[in-house]
């Protein structure tokens, strides 16, 4: 069976890009979860939505232009809410809402688009992954991995404090608008495979389900991306053996995982607290104090 | 006198919303000082200290750290900050490493921990008593451990000057009693001291200075006298009688109590 799925040539492509989306969405979706803004990529996801569409238009990769109008969307929004504190969320809804009106408009009046064409954008499909989007979402990818891995000490710290952060004197501007870039390339790495409309779903759930049983960050990090990377693998095989729509199969499978973990959550914590009862509460404070 | 000040406040205004907070405030804290912010609930204690790392633009009056207006002020490894915070958790799980960690990035900025940053982080780490819970993660403390977690994470990059925002809500008098112990340390080690407190508490030896704050004016500024100038432990005291009959002008320059040695 394994290898019937790996000698077609467009499953070998959707599986390069299942593993890419497996790893990249969480990666960059832990930082928006830390800094509790879980849902900016479905809010991009709208917003590329027009990307998609003027793609068709243009009769070029819907991938790039998807991309360049994700993180136009996406550098907005960070402005908005720098500048736009009391009616930040009037002007969020206008974005997203107007991005998913565009892109409906754009493939309308494109010659070669059609519903059917968004809808492949929407929900993710397999067998429309092209040699041309995988080399993008390759090269995509990697930019977003070498983002959330590469400076993940500094992005930790602006989104964990971020009045801290610019005490620290870490241009705290520019890596939130890095986040925002980052997350925009990753949404539409991930547009092919799982779709827009679910692509957010991959971005917290992974991160959500390893917090259940973790408590450092780093943990957190690595258990999301192996979380993302298995349920994106397994989804993509079960889309092609029981001809299901991927995009829903993974995040049902994500989801799946979030539900097992947060039950085995229980057990363990109990376990670790009755290790750590014997430890005390402040042990370590009584030899500083003597030395001092 | 000018050239050794740490820190200099000079006719500060500040207004958040459209309310002034700030109606020309004097601070200054002179090398190796430990200065008292003093005040009542919204006196602008807070807004004061911010305005110092430049978390609140003024809109009148100056800031200067070290002797450099705070725009050009890049050294940010000499100044440690603790905010007042109930929680610095996120929305992610991070064990008390990681956060303290992040206090050594004014070290490190883009690049990567080096061995020396590492046990620095250590360092902070046990000065604040929490060296064995080092892998515990900051949402399963208590306020008080929280409160000093906070504290590590300002001294991970082994600051010159601290600046601290009721560095002691919340915590209990015998970690007090080693925060206070930990504080003297780096006083003795010749660090300088803004701290924002309710009550001077362990705290009141170490003390050279305090400043008090009253709807966004200076009202005394000058030693720790013994009693009733100070709001003792009932912070009611702090904004009527206690400090009326010390008050100073608001335009008085800082008196300097001379160097904690
Ligand atoms: N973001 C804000 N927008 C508008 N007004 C604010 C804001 N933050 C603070 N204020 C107002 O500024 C005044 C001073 O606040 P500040 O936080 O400096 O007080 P504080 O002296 O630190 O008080 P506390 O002892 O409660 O910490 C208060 O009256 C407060 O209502
Ligand atoms: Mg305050």
């Amino acid at each position: 069976m394994l290898t019937d799925i790996l000698s077609t040539a467009f499953m070998q492509r959707a599986l390069i890009a299942a593993v890419l989306v497996g790893i990249t969405a969480p990666a960059i979706g832990i930082y928006l979860v830390q800094r509790r803004q879980s849902l900016m990529g479905d809010g991009i996801g709208h917003v590329a939505m027009t990307g998609v569409g003027l793609g068709f238009l243009m009769q070029t990769s819907p991938v790039w232009t998807a991309t360049v109008v994700a993180i136009a969307g996406a550098v907005i929004m960070e402005l908005i809410r720098w500048y736009g504190k009391t009616r930040g969320d009037i002007a969020l809804a206008m974005l997203f809402y107007g991005g998913m009106a565009g892109g409906v408009l754009l493939i309308n009046l494109a010659p070669t688009g059609s519903n059917a064409n968004l809808s492949s954008y929407l929900f993710g499909s397999l067998s429309t992954v092209s040699q041309e989007d995988v080399t993008a979402i390759v090269l995509l990818a990697a930019f977003v991995v070498a983002v959330t891995i590469g400076l993940r000490r500094q992005l930790f710290a602006v989104s964990q404090d971020e009045e801290f952060a610019r005490v620290t004197g870490l241009p705290v501007r520019a890596l939130n608008l890095l986040v925002a870039v980052t997350a925009a390339v990753t949404v539409t790495v991930a547009m092919r495979v799982v779709g827009l409309l679910l692509v957010s779903a991959l971005m917290v759930v992974p991160v959500a389900a390893a917090q259940q049983i973790s408590r450092s960050f780093t943990v957190t990090f690595v258990l999301a991306v192996a979380v993302g990377t298995v349920v994106t693998l397994a989804g993509t095989v079960a889309s092609y053996q029981y001809d299901v729509p991927p995009g829903a199969t993974i995040v049902l499978l994500a989801i799946a995982v979030f539900v097992a973990l947060t039950l085995l959550a229980t057990p363990l914590a109990r376990r670790r607290a009755r290790a750590g009862h014997s430890k005390g509460q402040d042990n370590a404070v009584a030899p500083v104090a003597a030395k001092v | 006198m000018h050239n050794d000040a740490v820190i200099s406040l000079s006719a500060a205004t500040a207004v958040l919303g459209s309310r002034p907070v700030l109606r020309g405030i004097d601070l200054a804290v002179q090398r190796g000082e430990v200065v008292a912010l003093l005040g009542a609930n919204g006196s602008g204690k807070s807004t004061a200290v911010r305005s110092v790392i430049g978390q609140v633009p003024l809109t009148g009056g100056s800031v200067e750290l070290f002797g450099t207006p705070l725009k050009r002020f890049k050294q940010w490894a000499r100044v440690g900050y603790v905010p007042q915070r109930t929680t610095a958790a996120g929305g992610v799980p991070a064990t008390i490493r990681e956060v303290v960690s992040s206090g050594r990035l004014s070290r490190t900025r883009l690049g990567l921990m080096s061995k020396t940053d590492k046990a620095a982080v250590e360092k902070a780490i046990a000065l604040v008593g929490l060296a064995d819970r080092a892998k515990d993660s900051v949402s399963a403390l208590s306020g008080g451990q929280h409160q000093r977690v906070l504290i590590a994470r300002a001294l991970a990059s082994e600051p010159e000057l601290l600046i601290m925002d009721e560095p002691m809500a919340g915590v209990d008098l015998a970690s007090q009693e080693i925060l206070a112990a930990t504080l003297r340390e780096q006083v003795a080690a010749g660090v300088s001291v803004l701290l924002v407190l309710h009550e001077l508490g362990p705290l009141e030896p170490l003390i050279d200075r305090t400043v008090v704050l009253r709807d966004g004016l200076v009202t005394y500024d000058g030693p720790v006298t013994a009693g009733e100038a100070l709001p003792g432990h009932d912070p009611h005291h702090l904004t009527k009688e206690d400090c009326h009959p010390h008050a100073a002008p608001a335009a008085a320059s800082p008196v300097p109590t001379g160097l904690l040695t």
